[in-house]
């Protein structure tokens, strides 16, 4: 108890802490002033459209691309002057694998042990545990190169995991991957944050952040547009419900009588509306005959997508 | 700069590769040399009845020593660091661990200096082994092989970092690399076939020292101008790593 209550005390709450980061390409600001705590523990998802700024938010946050101002603080070390220390400490599986194409997965795992100057010993039981964790042993001696996307996917999260990093940063972990992989993947995620590992992801996915991810924010043109919890979010930013429906742009006016204040989307020929009970809003609506065939109709929760879209994407009006 | 062992993980990297294909790679670096002393040494040199006061294959053997140091340097630092940099993004992997980009620079141009001097050192064994190289005197080539290493490495990763397209690798080949090859003292002795303005000239070409190096120590004959050519060795690898450094940074913390 004694020790827990002073790491408690050596480290702050937050793993992960940005202050004010901005960081200036040319004339472009990707990343224009962000705040960012993420706790210990938690799995927190940046959420955003391409282009918004995670990517290089994720690396100012380990360290391999200097702030132009602000600053970031991860297990409560300054960046950018124990970038070392730091990165011994954390993992990172970036968008793309970089693999050692002509290498076994044991190679390739033996190889980035050597980043970290993991002693051998040590490096062959972690190695042995990752083929395990991340199911490589199968192809575990063949070069790389042959094998599925998803196995060289996994073993690129191997490689991330061999320094058994406090933190792990996942960039778009599940992109391009089939449905299975993606399922294994996230139970891989999960039953490392049970063991304690906190875990910062990037992904445009919403179902992915909405499973995966305890916290999140979403980016947009590198600012935080929104933060919180996954439902917390789309209470907040919309309403429980949506209500989808056909309705051709030149009778939308007369579908929204009356319904002053309702957000609304509108992509194409589909119209959605957030209100707190979608069902009740679509008796309204037929009652009034405004409604045209019911197969266009659909009454659904609001997901993660809709705030995404609403807050990154065009077409959203009305409301406050 | 800010070495550290961390370097030497990049050299492991690179040697893991090498591990795999050097059975492949050994066996071109064996015949080259080959090559050269039959087709130029022993074809064109029936012609000549001395150069520089030996047999031509003699004069030609230790020029070539040197060459196959730069060639060797040289490939890993272009073609296959700018691969690495722009394609298979290695630095961009090493960088999310304790490897800082002065650590990559370091351990990349250790490994050029390691593939100069497996290419040099087959080379001068091949040349040994046909009596062309005087024992003990030309041991001293041993150590000038990965000191050109070194100079052809800052050289070629100086070069890798700024360029945007390898396809520009021709020129630094074509019209850097195959000019230095033919005009220093490697085919004739400089010396006795240029004017005083073009020896001026040569003197500022990389690969005219290691050469006059490589022959003196085949010859076993100190002359105080090598005290020159080991300075602009030192000198021009030191100017280079020194921006290769600062370029090193710039592009891998953009």
């Amino acid at each position: 108890m004694q020790l827990r209550y002073q790491r408690a005390v050596a480290e702050p709450q937050a793993i992960v802490e940005c202050r004010a980061l901005r960081k200036r390409y040319r004339d472009r600001f990707a990343v224009d002033g962000i705040d960012l705590d993420v706790p210990r523990g938690v799995c927190f998802g940046l959420l955003g459209p391409n282009g918004a700024g995670k990517t290089t938010t994720l690396r100012m946050v380990y360290g391999v691309t200097r702030p132009t101002s602000g600053s970031a603080r991860v297990f409560g070390l300054d960046v950018a002057r124990d970038a070392r220390r730091v990165r011994a400490r954390l993992g990172v599986t970036l968008q793309e694998n970089a693999l050692i194409e002509p290498l076994s997965a044991i190679d390739n795992l033996r190889v980035f042990g050597r980043y970290h100057r993991i002693p051998r010993a040590e490096l062959e039981v972690r190695i042995e545990e990752l083929l395990d964790f991340l199911e490589l042993r199968s192809h575990a001696s063949l070069p790389v190169r042959a094998l599925s996307g998803g196995f060289q996917r996994r073993l690129a999260i191997a490689l991330s995991l061999i320094n058994r990093p406090e933190l792990l940063v996942l960039d778009e972990p599940t992109t391009g991957l089939d449905p299975a992989v993606r399922l294994a993947l996230w139970e891989r995620v999960r039953e490392l944050q049970a063991a304690g590992t906190t875990v910062l992801l990037t992904t445009h996915y919403m179902d992915e952040a909405e499973r995966l991810c305890d916290r999140l924010v979403i980016l947009s043109g590198g600012r935080v547009v929104a933060d919180g919890a996954p439902l917390e979010l789309i209470r907040r930013e919309l309403a429980p419900q949506a209500l989808e429906l056909v309705v051709a742009e030149a009778d939308e006016g007369r579908v929204l009588q009356g319904l002053d204040g309702v957000r609304r989307l509108r992509t194409g020929r589909r119209l959605v509306l957030y209100v707190p009970d979608a069902g009740a809003l679509l008796e309204t609506l037929r009652h009034r005959g405004d409604v045209g065939e019911p197969r266009a109709v659909v009454v659904r929760p609001a997901n993660l997508e809709d705030v995404f879209l609403a807050l990154t994407g065009t077409g959203l009006t009305g409301g406050a | 700069m800010s070495v550290s062992r961390y370097a030497l993980s990049v050299w492991w990297r690179n040697a893991a590769m090498y591990r795999r294909t050097w059975k492949l790679n050994i066996l071109p670096n064996f015949f080259e040399p080959i090559l050269y002393l039959v087709s130029i040494g022993i074809g064109v040199g029936a012609y000549v009845s001395q150069m520089g006061g030996t047999s031509y294959v003699a004069f030609l053997a230790p020029g070539l020593v040197a060459v196959a140091a730069m060639n060797g340097a040289s490939f890993e630092v272009t073609y296959n660091a700018f691969v690495r940099l722009n394609f298979e993004k290695t630095y961009a992997s090493m960088l999310t661990t304790p490897i800082q980009p002065d650590d990559v620079l370091a351990g990349e141009v250790l490994w050029a200096m390691t593939r100069a001097a497996i290419y040099g050192s087959i080379f001068y064994a091949v040349i040994a082994a046909a009596g062309l190289a005087p024992l003990p005197s030309s041991l001293w080539a041993l150590p000038l092989i990965p000191l050109t290493g070194l100079l052809f490495a800052a050289l070629g990763i100086a070069f890798s970092l700024r360029i945007p397209n390898i396809d520009l690798f021709s020129f630094y080949f074509t019209l850097f690399l195959t000019p230095l090859f033919l005009f220093s003292d490697v085919f004739f002795p400089l010396a006795e076939r240029l004017p005083p303005w073009g020896l001026r000239v040569a003197e500022a070409l990389p690969l005219l020292h290691p050469v006059r190096l490589m022959r003196a120590a085949f010859r076993g004959e100190f002359r105080p101008i090598l005290i020159w050519d080991l300075a602009y060795i030192l000198a021009l690898s030191a100017a280079l790593l020194w921006i290769a450094a600062r370029i090193t940074r710039r592009r891998l913390s953009e």
